[in-house]
């Protein structure tokens, strides 16, 4: 997406020092000095994230206007209303590093940023509004917990925000995912459907393989993460594997077994050639989900010129007044 | 971000802080904040966005640019007028063993 970024010369004394409050703790904020780098790598982060959010938003509200009860229906928009929130959370965050959102938009929208390769999936049936709440959230979760306590202050304020809410989204998942599976063969085999499609793309979520996830260290040395891909990825299957047989669902891996030593679900290997297909532009719907978020943006110019109009008519009739 | 483009010319418009109060008698505290057009849409936003369940009871929102904020490289100086003063607390004060109530 950026061109290859000039290397920048830094202060050996303030890194040192940077690294210290690092290392003691201490939360950066938004005014300290803090290296080019980590100011690089927090922007690319955090607008990739907040543009997760928002494409996220996409497969959910295919399903809104096909809700089987008003219940649905409106738990429903208001997981979506909370996505767009969660992204707006994220991008306030972004902007503090120095950056404007409408350029951060501008990359979405010209395809040279980065956004979470799982919404590049479609969503084919109902029980897939279910297993996104439960796995999808579910991944995010496991991930925005530990985001939340990263050095970079208005990320880990943000991802406090959207942990709470979080929970809902993943509780409404499971609920509907557990009613598909006590229900008619039909639901249970749609269900089960579901989760065969969305199970690899959600481990996926949690980035590369260590061996093969070249931020990873220097994340981990400035706790913008805490915690590795491959360790998330454990926490999730290990928190997930209870919770499908609760509701009597196969998880779609022969590998998938117990170990006794090491208290973990281990599990098999993951399509690594598929996940940089769909990063590099090849899944499924990433076409589709691109331009109707660029149909979405410009559908909507004429209210932000409307309101910017507005506001200056407004502005000009106050300042005469004041005159 | 190193970019070859220019700036965007779409319009976000302008940023503005959002704080929320969130009970009775509480401050107003630092939320984040919102692009709006104007005040009154800046409000409606920062309802929409910070305020979805019942978190604020009340909400301010102050252009971004008028908030004029310490400096952390010259927080050090700037706080040490009242960083020496020890004599400001309770604590400073001997009290005869025995004596209750202060």
């Amino acid at each position: 997406m950026d061109q290859k970024p000039q290397a920048v010369a830094e202060d050996p004394a303030k890194l040192a020092e940077f690294q210290a409050r690092i290392d003691r703790g201490e939360s950066i904020e938004p005014k300290d000095w803090m290296p080019e780098r980590y100011r690089r790598q927090l922007t690319r982060m955090m607008s990739q994230h907040a543009h997760s959010e928002v494409v996220g938003m996409l497969p959910e509200g295919n399903w809104i206007t096909r809700a089987p009860s008003l219940r649905r229906k409106m738990s429903l928009i208001a997981k979506v209303q909370d996505e767009a929130g969660h992204g707006l959370y994220i991008y306030c965050g972004a902007e503090t590093l120095g950056v404007d959102r409408a350029d951060l938009i501008d990359q979405l929208l010209d395809g040279r940023a980065k956004y979470s390769s799982i919404f590049n999936y479609p969503t084919l049936s109902w029980a897939d509004m279910g297993v996104i709440g439960w796995l999808v959230d579910g991944a995010a979760i496991v991930n925005q917990t530990v985001l939340a306590k990263a050095s970079y202050g208005p990320y880990a304020r943000a991802m406090i925000r959207i942990c709470k809410e979080e929970n809902f989204h993943k509780r409404q998942g499971y609920e509907i995912v557990a009613t598909l599976a006590n229900g008619t063969p039909a639901q249970k085999a749609m269900v089960q459907d579901a989760v065969n499609r969305w199970w690899w793309p959600s481990l996926m979520m949690f980035g590369p393989s260590d061996t093969d996830s070249p931020n990873s260290a220097e994340l981990l040395r400035w706790k913008v993460k805490h915690k590795t891909n491959d360790e998330l990825r454990q926490r999730f299957v290990n928190l997930t594997v209870p919770q499908a047989a609760a509701v009597d669902l196969t998880l779609p891996d022969p590998d998938l077994r117990y170990d006794e030593a090491t208290k973990n679900w281990e599990f098999g290997a993951i399509d690594w050639a598929e996940f940089h297909e769909v990063i590099r532009g090849n899944g499924p719907c990433n076409r589709e989900r691109l331009e109707a978020r660029r149909a979405a943006h410009e559908n909507g110019r004429w209210v932000r010129d409307a309101a910017a109009a507005y506001a200056a008519k407004h502005g000009a009739a106050s300042a005469t007044n004041a005159a | 971000m190193t970019n070859d483009r220019p700036p965007s010319t779409d319009t976000q418009g302008p940023l503005w802080e959002v704080f929320t109060q969130e009970e009775q008698g509480a401050p107003h505290r630092h939320a984040g904040s919102v692009h709006a057009a104007d005040a009154e849409q800046a409000l409606q936003n920062a309802r929409d966005v910070y305020a979805r369940r019942g978190e604020a009871i009340s909400l301010w929102v102050v252009p971004a640019d008028a908030i004029v904020a310490s400096t952390p490289g010259d927080a050090g100086p700037f706080f040490d007028p009242g960083n020496d003063k020890a004599y400001r607390h309770p604590q400073f004060y001997k009290v005869p063993r025995g004596v209750r109530g202060l």
